[in-house]
C-alpha cells in the first residue's frame, strides 16, 4: 500500500467549485495554468506545416467549380510546363489507394480509393493537384489547369424542390406511449419549426500536412484529434503495416471536430510524396476549409409539445431532417436532447437525412446535441408563454428524475442545482415575463434561459509513466492537446499520484510512436487519459516504493517499513522516522536509471486486436447508458441580450452559466472550455451561416471576413459556475465531459432572450438584424 | 498569386513613372493588394513600393482644415488629437474600420482604393462573370447571394457595394484628393458603376495620391460616424452614416447639415436631399425621421438586401439626432 499526502492550500478555488474545494494548483482539481502556454505565446511551439524538411515540395489543390456532373477533360499541358512544377495529379495518373476502414470500424469495400474526383458531387471537390518546388509556383500552375465539365442539375440545399423528404434513419426513431394522440388531446399545445444553417469549425490553424516517405515508412506531420485513427487510415490506404505510419501532432490550433480524420487532401499529399520520392507540404487554404471536409449539416426540426394546464408535458412529437452528401452519410442526431431533457409519458422522434450536393458534413462541437437543444429549448420557452408559466419554472415542473428514454437513473444530474445557482447569480427572480418590458433608450433588453446536455462518452486508454534518474517524471501518450489542456491535466495527474511537483513532470503527446489513444472527440479524452495516467503512475509509484523498501542499497532497507510516503519529490516513512531522500538520490543509491510503468484501463482479458480496435475506431466505445446508469453532463445558461429597436442588431450583454461536468480536473481549464463553447454559441446564434449560391450550389462566404464568428467585442463577461460533483460511474477520477457541453443551449437561450426583448420569435439561426427590423 | 517585379520608388516622380507602366500597382499598406492577389483578383506585373517615400505621412491640422499625407496610417489619423476634436466623424469612421492590425498597416490614401467585398468579384475561379473584373463578362451577383449588395447607385452591370468607412466621412465634409498638382473632390473621385464598373476612381495611369485635405467646418467639428453591422467589430457596415451639424445661434435651427451613407451604395453616398430638407429647420425627431427617408430615394433592392432600404434611413436619423442632441 502507498500513502499519499493530501496537500491543500486555500485561496485558489472559485465559488461554486463544488467538486474539489481548495487544492494545490498542481494537484488534480487545481487551477494550474496551461503548461504549453509559454511555448505557444512565444512562438516556440512548432505546428505541423511549420516543419522544415530538406527537399520539401509544395502541393496546391484544384477544385471543382460545378456542384454536380462529370469531368470531361483536364488539360494539364500549361501547368506541367510552368516553372518549378514537379507533378500534376489528376484522376488519370493519381496512385490508386485501398479504401480504408471507417471510424466506426466498418470493414471497407474491396474497391480502390481515388482522392481526385471524376464524378463531381459538390462544388469545391478536389479534381487535380499541382506539386512544385515553391508554393508560389504551385499556386500559379494550379491556375493553369483547365478542367472542362459536363454539368448536371444539382440539389443545392434542403429547400431545393428536388431534395425530397430524404431517407428515414430507423436508428434515430424513438417512441413511447402514444405521442400523437396525447398531443391532440393536450389542453396547451405548441408546434413550431426550427432551422439551423450550415456551420463551420473555423479553427485558427487551417488544415494541412507534410508527408514524407522513407522506403515503406510514412511520416505525416498533420494537426490531428486522433493520431492512431488517422495512422490506420494511411496504413490501409497504402497497404503498409500500421506501425510503419507515424503521425506527429504535438500542437493543434483548434479542431472542434474537424481534425479527427485523414481527408482526401491528406491522401493527395501522401500520394505525391510517394510518387516524387520527396516530402510534400499541402496547406489547405481558408476558403478550401469550407469544402475540403464538412462542417455542421444544415438541420430542420419540428417540435410539438402538448401539456396540461399546469404546463406538465404530456407529449413530445419531434421530426428532424439533416442534410448529407450525395455519396456519404452523416446523421446529426436531432432527437438526442429532445428525448432526455424533460419527463413525458408520450414521446415520438423520427429523423430523415436528405442528400444534397455538398461535401459530406462532419462533427462540429456537440454534433446532434447542439441543434437538438435549439429545437427543444426554444419549444419549451414557447410552451411556457403559451401556458403562462415562467420559463425556468416550467423546466423545473418537467424535470426528468431519471432518463426518460433509457428508463435508468442518472449517474449524477446536477441540473436542478445548475438552474438554482444560475438563476441566483443572474437575478432571474427579478424578471418581468412580459416581452418588451425592459429597455434602455433604444435598446430593448431581454432575458432568456435554456438548458444543455452532453452524454459521457467513455473508452479505454493507455499511457506510459517513467520516473527518471533526476527524479522527474515523464508521461507519454499518443493523445493530443488542441488547446483544451491535456498536457496540463496529465501533468497534474502524474504529479499527484507519484508525489512530485507538476513542474517536474514532462508530458509528451501528439506522436503515434507513444502509447496509443483513441479519438479526442465527444468530450471523452480527459476522463479516459486521466484514468490511464492514474493507473500507470500508480504502478510506477508502487515500483519506486517497492525498490525503496526492498533494495539492499536503499537507505530505507533497514527500516523494514511496509510502506513509504512520496511527496514533493522526496521519500520518507509515514511517521517521519528514518531518512528522507529525494527520488533522484534513491534511484542513484539503488543504481536504477529509471522506473517505467505502462498502464491501461482496458478489460484484463483484452486481446491485441481488441486494443487495436479500441484505439483506431470507436467501435469499442462504451454507451453512456451501459450498465445501471445514464451518464450526461448538464448545464443551464442565463443570457441577457440588447436589441436595438431600430436596427435589429442583437448584442449579448450578460451570460451566467451553471454547469455540471462532474469533478473538474482543472477548474481553470474547464472554465476556459465552457466559456469557449459559450462564445462559439454566441456566434452560432447571431452570426454563423454558410450561405449557398443556389444557382451554383457553392458556399460564397468561404472566408473569415464573410463567414462571421464572434469577435472579442461581441463577448461580454461570462460567469461560469461549476455545480458538478464527482461521478465515479462516468470516469476513474469522477469527471464528466467538458468540451462540448458549454455550447449546447446557448443559441436557444439567446433566441429566448430575443423573444423576451422584442416579442419576436426567431426560429431560424442565425438571428440577424433583418429578421428583427 | 503569380510572380511580379518589385520596384522601390525613391521619389514621387519615380513612383508616377513606374505606376504608368502596364500592369503596375502601388504598394502602400498592402492590405488590399495582398488580399486581392491571394484570391486571384489582382495580378500585378510590377509592384511599386512607395512606403519609403518621405514626407507623405504627415498630418497637419489648422483653422483652415486638415492636410493628411497619403501614407499616414489609418490608426495614426484615428488617434490624432486634432482630427478627433475637429473631425470626429473621420476619426470614428477610421477606428470602426477593419481591425487594429489592419489599421496599423493600411494607409489613409490607400484606403480610398479599397475595393468591394462582393463575393463574386473576389472569386474569379468560380465566377468568371464580373463586369468590374472583366468588362463585358456579365454580373454574377445579380440573381445570386445579394445580402451585402448595394441598393443605391447600382446599374445593370454592377451592384457591388463600396465597403469603406473613411470615404463616407470624407464625402460628407467635402474632402479633396490631391494627385500631385491635380485635385479632385472626393465626391467626384469615386465613380458610379454605370456601364463601366471596372472604372472605380477618377485617377489616371501614372497618378499617385499624395494627400487628402478636409476643409474645416462647424459641421465637421460637430459630427459623428454611426456604423451598424452584424457583429460588433471587424465587420463591414450593413449601413452607416456620417453626419455633421451646424446650428444657428439659437442652438436648434439647422444652419448646415452633412449626411453621407456607407454600406448601401456603389460608392460613398452623399445624401443631399436629406441635408436640403432639414437645413433651416428646427431639429425635431419626427422631422428628422421623415427627412431621413429621402436618403434612400431611388433605392432598388435585389432580394436579400432589401433590409438595407429599411435600415439606412433609421441609421441616418439616429446619427442626426445623436449629433444634434450633444451639447
Amino acid at each position: 500500500m502507498t500513502v499519499h499526502e493530501t496537500r491543500t492550500r486555500h485561496g485558489d478555488s472559485k465559488r461554486g467549485d463544488a467538486s474539489d474545494g481548495a487544492v494545490l494548483a498542481e494537484s488534480v482539481g487545481g487551477r494550474l495554468s496551461r503548461v504549453d502556454g509559454p511555448a505557444k505565446i512565444t512562438g516556440a511551439a512548432k505546428y505541423a506545416v511549420e516543419q522544415q524538411l530538406d527537399g520539401l515540395s509544395h502541393a496546391v489543390l484544384v477544385e471543382s467549380t460545378i456542384a454536380a456532373g462529370r469531368v470531361r477533360s483536364i488539360d494539364t499541358a500549361a501547368a506541367e510546363s510552368a516553372p518549378g512544377v514537379l507533378l500534376v495529379l489528376t484522376p488519370d495518373n493519381v496512385l490508386r489507394l485501398n479504401t480504408a476502414t471507417d471510424w466506426l470500424g466498418t470493414p471497407p469495400p474491396d474497391a480502390p480509393y481515388c482522392p481526385l474526383a471524376r464524378d463531381i458531387t459538390f462544388s469545391g471537390q478536389h479534381v487535380a493537384a499541382v506539386v512544385a518546388e515553391r508554393f508560389e509556383q504551385a499556386v500559379a500552375a494550379a491556375a493553369l489547369v483547365k478542367v472542362s465539365y459536363d454539368e448536371t442539375p444539382a440539389i443545392v440545399d434542403l429547400d431545393d424542390p428536388k431534395a425530397g423528404d430524404g431517407i428515414p434513419i430507423d436508428t434515430m426513431t424513438k417512441e413511447w406511449g402514444d405521442a400523437q394522440a396525447a398531443f391532440a388531446s393536450a389542453p396547451v399545445r405548441i408546434c413550431a419549426a426550427y432551422n439551423t444553417p450550415r456551420e463551420y469549425q473555423t479553427p485558427m490553424e487551417p488544415h494541412g500536412l507534410i508527408a514524407q516517405w522513407q522506403g515503406d515508412r510514412l511520416t505525416v506531420w498533420e494537426p490531428s484529434q486522433w493520431l492512431d485513427g488517422m495512422a490506420r487510415t494511411y496504413a490501409e490506404w497504402f497497404g503498409v503495416p500500421f506501425e510503419n505510419v507515424r503521425l506527429v501532432s504535438p500542437y493543434i490550433g483548434g479542431g472542434f471536430g474537424s481534425k479527427a480524420f485523414a481527408y482526401g487532401y491528406s491522401a493527395v499529399a501522401a500520394i505525391a510524396a510517394k510518387m516524387l520520392g520527396r516530402p510534400v507540404k499541402l496547406a489547405v487554404t481558408r476558403p478550401q476549409t469550407f469544402t475540403a471536409y464538412g462542417g455542421r449539416a444544415a438541420t430542420r426540426q419540428t417540435v410539438a409539445l402538448g401539456a396540461d394546464a399546469e404546463g406538465r408535458i404530456q407529449s413530445i412529437v419531434h421530426r428532424g431532417v439533416n442534410e448529407t452528401s450525395v455519396d456519404g452519410m452523416w446523421v446529426e442526431p436531432l432527437g438526442s436532447v429532445t428525448s432526455i431533457m424533460y419527463a413525458t409519458p408520450n414521446f415520438s422522434s423520427r429523423q430523415n437525412v436528405v442528400r444534397v450536393n455538398t461535401v459530406v458534413p462532419g462533427a462540429l462541437r456537440a454534433p446532434g446535441e447542439n441543434p437538438s437543444a435549439f429545437g427543444i429549448e426554444s419549444a419549451i420557452d414557447e410552451l411556457a408563454y403559451e401556458a403562462g408559466i415562467d420559463p425556468l419554472e416550467i423546466r423545473l415542473r418537467n424535470y426528468a428524475e431519471q432518463d426518460p428514454e433509457a428508463k435508468k437513473p442518472w449517474s449524477t444530474r446536477q441540473l436542478r442545482e445548475a438552474f438554482a445557482a444560475g438563476a441566483e447569480a443572474f437575478g432571474w427572480s427579478k424578471r418581468n415575463p412580459q416581452p418588451r418590458s425592459m429597455r434602455d433608450g433604444n435598446q430593448l433588453i431581454g432575458w432568456g434561459v435554456a438548458a444543455g446536455t452532453y452524454p459521457v462518452r467513455r473508452a479505454y486508454g493507455e499511457a506510459m509513466v517513467r520516473i527518471l534518474a533526476d527524479g522527474s517524471v515523464e508521461v507519454e501518450s499518443s493523445s493530443i492537446d488542441m488547446g483544451q489542456g491535456t498536457y496540463t491535466i496529465l501533468a497534474q495527474t502524474a504529479a499527484e499520484v507519484v508525489g512530485v511537483p507538476a513542474e517536474n513532470v514532462v508530458v509528451k503527446l501528439g506522436d503515434s510512436r507513444y502509447p496509443r489513444a483513441g479519438v479526442t472527440g465527444g468530450s471523452r479524452l480527459a476522463g479516459v487519459m486521466t484514468g490511464a495516467v492514474h493507473k500507470a503512475a500508480s504502478a510506477a509509484l508502487d515500483q519506486l516504493v517497492g525498490l525503496a523498501i526492498s533494495d539492499p542499497n536503499s537507505p530505507f532497507h533497514a527500516l523494514q517499513a511496509n510502506t513509504l510516503v512520496v511527496a514533493n519529490g522526496h521519500i520518507r516513512s509515514p511517521r517521519g522516522d528514518g531518512p528522507e531522500v529525494s527520488i533522484a538520490e534513491l534511484l542513484g543509491s539503488v543504481g536504477r536509471e529509471q522506473i517505467e510503468a505502462m498502464g491501461d484501463t482496458m478489460p484484463a482479458n483484452s486481446t491485441a486486436d481488441d486494443r487495436y480496435k479500441n484505439y483506431t475506431t470507436i467501435a469499442t466505445a462504451l454507451s453512456h447508458t451501459e450498465g445501471d446508469y445514464s451518464r450526461h453532463s448538464w448545464c443551464a445558461h442565463f443570457i441577457e441580450v440588447r436589441v436595438d429597436e431600430d436596427f435589429g442588431t442583437v448584442r449579448v450583454s450578460r451570460v451566467v452559466s451553471a454547469l455540471d461536468s462532474g469533478r473538474l480536473y482543472n477548474p481553470k481549464l474547464a472554465e476556459s472550455q465552457w466559456k469557449g463553447g459559450i462564445i462559439m454559441g454566441i456566434g452560432q446564434a447571431l452570426l454563423e451561416e454558410g450561405i449557398v449560391d443556389r444557382r451554383h450550389g457553392r458556399i460564397v462566404n468561404n472566408n473569415l471576413a464573410d463567414y462571421l464568428i464572434a469577435t472579442n467585442a461581441d463577448i461580454p463577461d461570462i460567469e461560469v459556475i461549476s455545480v458538478g460533483i464527482p461521478d465515479l460511474h462516468s470516469s476513474v477520477l469522477g469527471g464528466k465531459g467538458v468540451g462540448e457541453l458549454g455550447i449546447v443551449g446557448v443559441a436557444p437561450a439567446i433566441a429566448n432572450a430575443v423573444f423576451h426583448a422584442t416579442g419576436k420569435r426567431v426560429r431560424d439561426l442565425p438571428i440577424t438584424l433583418e429578421k428583427l427590423i | 498569386m503569380r510572380d511580379f517585379s518589385y520596384l522601390r520608388a525613391n521619389s514621387i516622380d519615380a513612383a508616377r513613372q513606374a505606376a504608368a507602366l502596364p500592369g503596375a500597382m502601388l504598394l502602400a499598406g498592402g492590405t488590399t493588394l495582398i488580399d486581392l492577389a491571394k484570391c486571384g483578383v489582382t495580378e500585378p506585373e510590377t509592384v511599386v513600393d512607395i512606403t519609403h517615400l518621405r514626407g507623405l505621412d504627415t498630418i497637419a491640422v489648422d483653422d483652415r482644415g486638415a492636410m493628411i499625407g497619403a501614407l499616414a496610417r489609418m490608426s495614426s489619423v484615428a488617434d490624432h488629437a486634432d482630427i478627433k476634436s475637429r473631425f470626429p466623424a473621420v476619426s470614428e469612421a477610421l477606428w470602426q474600420a477593419a481591425s487594429a492590425q489592419l489599421r496599423n498597416m493600411a494607409t489613409f490614401g490607400g484606403n480610398l482604393m479599397q475595393r468591394t467585398r462582393c463575393p463574386y468579384f473576389r472569386d474569379p475561379a468560380n465566377f468568371p462573370a464580373c463586369n468590374k473584373r472583366s468588362p463585358g463578362s456579365g454580373c454574377s451577383a445579380i440573381g445570386g447571394v445579394t445580402r451585402g449588395h448595394a441598393v443605391l447607385g447600382t446599374s445593370e452591370a454592377c451592384i457591388a457595394t463600396y465597403p469603406g468607412d473613411l470615404a463616407t466621412a470624407l464625402v460628407a465634409f467635402d474632402a479633396i484628393v490631391h494627385l500631385g498638382d491635380r485635385q479632385v473632390a472626393v465626391d467626384d473621385f469615386f465613380l458610379l458603376p454605370g456601364a463601366t464598373p471596372d472604372r472605380e476612381h477618377a485617377i489616371g495611369p501614372g497618378e499617385v495620391i499624395t494627400a487628402i485635405s478636409i476643409p474645416a467646418s462647424a459641421a465637421a467639428r460637430r459630427s459623428t460616424y454611426l456604423k451598424v453591422r452584424d457583429r460588433q467589430s471587424y465587420e463591414f457596415a450593413a449601413a452607416s452614416a456620417a453626419v455633421g451639424i451646424e446650428f444657428e445661434a439659437d442652438g436648434r435651427t439647422i444652419r448646415d447639415l452633412r449626411v453621407a451613407l456607407g454600406g448601401v451604395a456603389t460608392r460613398p453616398w452623399r445624401a443631399r436631399a436629406v441635408e436640403d430638407a432639414l437645413k433651416g429647420k428646427v431639429l425635431e425627431p419626427d422631422a428628422v425621421r421623415r427627412a431621413s427617408l429621402l436618403a434612400i430615394e431611388g433605392a432598388a433592392d435585389h432580394g436579400a438586401n432589401h433590409y438595407k432600404i429599411e435600415l439606412a434611413p433609421r441609421v441616418v436619423a439616429r446619427a442626426i439626432l445623436k449629433v444634434g442632441e450633444t451639447a
